[in-house]
């Protein structure tokens, strides 16, 4: 087994144990396929929300959304107060040791479809993942240095315990989270 | 939050807490997860390591303070950010108050900070007109029902799904399942709305890195996101402690304080924000962020030799989740508004001492604090030191005057002792238990029989006893022995418990050890840091260590957990400056060993040399044994030496309640505590009950004989002794 694949095999682990779906995609546009049906699944007319697509990668997603009688949008989240179906994003690393995302999420509608979705469908590339967090600090601190960033750790859905210390998803970001580990 | 001004108030609302089943049994499952979660989130890493990596760190961040703060200061002004320094809470109070004025915000939505709660800032913004609705679950469940956090993680701990499902009731003027899922999703509903519509978002930070000017929130709800990024204005608000030279730093702090709080490897959000981003409900575009950080007392905190090291704490709650008192009486018991362990401490500088008085009496000193907090900070020892500077700066109360009036004067001590062997006469029991030392000038609760002074201390008897010293087959003496000890009795032993250090004598000399017992010896002085006397501490130290260092010994012996552990710790502690002391202070220290690693590792003991009579004993492991002194194995394997079966018991190292004064002061929780312990080992069927403590022995069996138990509690050494093979076996 060669190291990319041991690191994404963990990653995997370590994601499903804080109640993460993981899945295989072949190539983006099997990653749109993905994002795309569970939406139209979840509701009829049901919204994906997708800013950090490409142009072309955003014109595909339109196309497949059309043929299943759904929407996909790129921009003005804060118009859907009452939320959307699924987010899809990007994430810029993971960390293999505890299951988590790297998300630079400056930008606001990024930022947004990831917590203002009732479903995140983030897309990691294999060859970003990292064994520990800390092999990620350099990247982090030039990130940083950079002037204004929003950078996010994502580690499952959102949670808590604070009733009965009775775990629970959903209580205000994502009540699910779908990783798609992009790669060979 | 903790309020009743006296201690007699005080322990009425413990009472209360006591009462409260609910509570009692959420506290109680979480405080048999916890450890088990926590475990399970160190897997395969060096736990110690990584707290001595987060002491490290923040111990130079605090002392690097100014430098960060400017550092910090100039990164975030360049990134875009207002930075706003606080020298007190109603100084951080009026900046946040004139951001929302300035910036015209009317809905304020918050996160989770400890901070603000530390500030009061919610009634400050609400009584300038702003509306402020709290977004983390359990907080916004609190201040619905307008009361303070009962835990730092977890603020709601001590409600039931039924008393929030009757809240969410009144808010939303539905009826409510009191299903938690269908709670949650209250919440999620209910406060979606608010986010949307508001101005501006307060939060706290856990970290704040100087060289990036970057904020780290670490969340778990995703409450933090949504209130740094929905609304125009962001505030942040956060103590100077928080400042960390690097993200290197943070990465490090962080792989310790989700797991410490509630057991997660890590948790599902954390936010790294630099600078002002992008916002589209701004009018330029750009959100319109602050910083504010708080000093509230920590720079003089950073700068003071004994409490610098409170700056450690991470606030992840864990000095709460295994402390048996707090998991008796919950937050609101435990804290003015930080909680725990570091409550009490954080409540007597944040708050003040009228606040903290009562509060850091309900330290009953078992060590489980120190030994899980992230930072290493040592709890126990500064709550002590708390308690020794109200005692200087007030009127000292009387218990603790006259006791370092009689413990400075040995032999007036030893006197007193014997004359209430003859006061106790009348009332003593058929089986011998009345009261005891060396707290013969506290009133005592009698929850359960304390023994009587024996007839004949152990001092009184040593004299024959020396006489007696067998004398060896080989002519020189000295080459045959083992080893040359010195016994230290401690106040129980010596005057309650003789025949537990005749039973340690006896076994000494079978294994060829040469055992003395310096007369000069007195309290170890542990009752009397307890009480905040900390003069008269030094003095019997002083005493002590001189008793012993005239002597040539291998070891100092003692069968006193308790003893152990503070003429170990201690005595080299208070000792320092004292140039003619020190050193003797250090070479004593380092003799200094507990009965059972002595009998393990010195005498060697071998099954051989004992008949097993099969019994089953179970074990309490002493607090100042197992956590004071890290031993562990040893009287473990010595209960299986002697020829007993062990029988293990839940929660053997938590504290059985006694804690010297602590079981005089609140002899409710003492005796609740007494009450879960004694349970425990009696579902084991054990008909023995082992430990190393003279103090636990007192407790356990008084316990024992409030409720008519035959079980027999026994030292480890009457143990070994009672079972040895005449002769001295094979």
């Amino acid at each position: 087994m060669t190291k990319e694949n041991e690191l994404s095999d963990l990653f995997a682990q370590k994601a499903r144990s804080v109640s993460a779906y993981v899945a295989d995609a072949a190539d983006m546009d099997a990653a749109l396929d993905y994002a795309a049906s569970l939406c139209a699944g979840m509701r009829e007319q049901g919204i994906v929300a997708a800013p950090d697509l490409t142009d072309k990668e955003f014109r595909a997603l339109e196309k497949k959304c059309a043929t299943l009688g759904i929407q996909c949008i790129r921009a003005g989240l804060r118009d859907h107060p009452g939320g959307v179906e699924v987010g899809l994003t990007r994430a810029e690393a993971g960390i293999a040791e505890t299951g988590t995302l790297v998300l630079d999420s400056l930008d606001e509608d990024t930022r947004l479809s990831t917590m203002l979705c009732d479903t995140h469908v983030c897309v990691l590339k294999k060859a970003d993942i990292t064994a520990k967090g800390e092999d990620l600090e350099p990247q982090l601190a030039e990130r940083m240095k950079k002037g204004p960033g929003y950078t996010a750790f994502i580690t499952g859905a959102s949670r808590t315990a604070d009733i009965e210390r009775v775990l629970a998803l959903g209580v205000h970001g994502p009540l699910e989270l779908h990783i798609l580990l992009l790669g060979k | 939050m903790q309020s009743a001004e006296t201690l007699r108030g005080y322990q009425r609302e413990l009472d209360e807490a006591l009462n409260d089943e609910f509570l009692r049994a959420a506290l109680d499952a979480f405080a048999k997860a916890y450890p088990v979660s926590r475990a399970r989130a160190f897997e395969g890493l060096d736990a110690d390591a990584l707290v001595r990596d987060v002491a490290r760190i923040k111990d130079q961040a605090a002392a690097r303070r100014h430098e960060l703060l400017e550092t910090f200061t100039e990164r975030a002004r360049e990134a875009g950010v207002t930075v706003h320094f606080a020298h007190d809470a109603a100084a951080a109070r009026t900046i946040i108050r004139d951001i929302a004025r300035d910036t015209g915000s009317k809905k304020i939505i918050k996160s989770k900070s400890m901070t603000a709660e530390e500030i009061h800032l919610n009634q400050a913004l609400e009584e300038d007109g702003a509306r402020v609705a709290e977004t983390d679950l359990g907080e916004w469940i609190i201040q619905l029902r307008r009361e303070g956090p009962s835990h730092m993680v977890m603020p709601a701990i001590h409600l039931s799904r039924f008393q929030v499902g009757g809240l969410f009731e009144k808010v939303t003027g539905r009826e409510q399942d009191p299903e938690i899922e269908k709670l949650v999703k209250v919440a999620r509903h209910e406060l979606r709305r608010k986010f949307m519509e508001a101005d501006m978002g307060v939060s706290g930070a856990n970290f704040a890195i100087a060289e990036t000017g970057t904020i780290g929130l670490v969340t778990n709800e995703g409450n933090g996101r949504m209130v740094t990024t929905l609304p125009r204005v962001h505030v942040a608000l956060f103590g100077l402690d928080k400042l960390l030279p690097s993200m290197d730093d943070a990465l490090k702090v962080l792989k310790v304080l989700p797991r410490n709080a509630t057991g997660q490897i890590m948790t599902s959000y954390v936010t790294w924000i630099t600078g002002a981003g992008p916002c589209a409900a701004a009018k330029s575009g750009t959100k319109d962020v602050h910083f504010v950080i708080l000093d509230n007392g920590r720079d003089d905190l950073a700068r003071d030799p004994v409490f610098s090291q409170v700056l450690r704490c991470v606030r992840c709650g864990a000095c709460a989740n295994v402390c048996p008192v707090y998991r008796l009486v919950g937050g609101h018991r435990m804290g003015h508004i930080y909680i725990g362990a570091i409550g009490l401490i954080l409540t007597y500088f944040f708050s003040g001492s009228d606040k903290a008085r009562n509060l850091v009496q309900n330290c009953i000193n078992c060590g489980a604090c120190k030994e899980v907090c992230a930072g290493g900070i040592d709890l126990p020892r500064l709550i002590q030191e708390i308690r020794a500077r109200m005692q200087e700066g007030e009127n000292r109360a009387l218990p603790g005057l006259l006791l370092a009036r009689v413990m400075r004067d040995r032999t007036l001590f030893h006197k007193l002792l014997r004359t209430a062997r003859w006061a106790q006469k009348p009332v003593k029991g058929k089986r011998g238990f009345l009261r005891h030392l060396p707290m013969i000038f506290a009133q005592d609760p009698q929850f359960r029989p304390l023994p009587a002074i024996a007839e004949k201390s152990f001092r009184q008897m040593w004299p024959d006893l020396d006489a007696k010293e067998p004398a060896t087959p080989q002519s020189d003496t000295a080459r045959s022995e083992k080893a040359r000890i010195g016994l230290f009795a401690g106040c129980v032993q010596d005057f309650v418990y003789p025949e537990q250090l005749l039973a340690a004598t006896d076994l000494c000399r079978d294994g060829q050890v040469a055992v003395s017992f310096p007369m000069d010896q007195s309290c170890c002085g542990l009752p009397l840091t307890m009480m905040g006397e900390k003069a008269a501490a030094r003095d019997v130290a002083r005493q002590n260590i001189l008793a012993f260092d005239a002597l040539d010994l291998d070891r100092v012996v003692t069968l006193c957990a308790s003893c152990a552990s503070h003429l170990k710790h201690a005595y080299p502690e208070l000792m320092q400056g004292d140039k003619e002391m020190e050193d003797k202070a250090r070479r004593f220290a380092d003799k200094v060993t507990d009965f059972s690693s002595f009998a393990r590792d010195v005498l060697a003991l071998r099954p051989g040399q004992f008949a097993g009579c099969a019994d089953k004993a179970a074990y309490h492991a002493p607090c100042h044994l197992c956590r004071g002194l890290g031993v562990r194995d040893a009287p473990r394997e010595l209960i299986k030496t002697a020829g007993l079966e062990y029988a293990p018991s839940p929660d053997e190292e938590v504290c059985c309640g006694f804690g010297g004064t602590f079981s005089m002061k609140f002899p409710h929780v003492s005796a609740e505590l007494l009450h879960m312990k004694l349970d425990n080992v009696e579902r084991t069927g054990a008909r023995l009950l082992l430990t190393d403590c003279p103090g636990c022995v007192m407790q356990l069996r008084g316990g024992l004989e409030a409720r008519g138990s035959s079980i027999r509690v026994m030292h480890v050494a009457e143990a070994l002794a009672m079972n040895k093979k005449p002769g001295g076996g094979s």
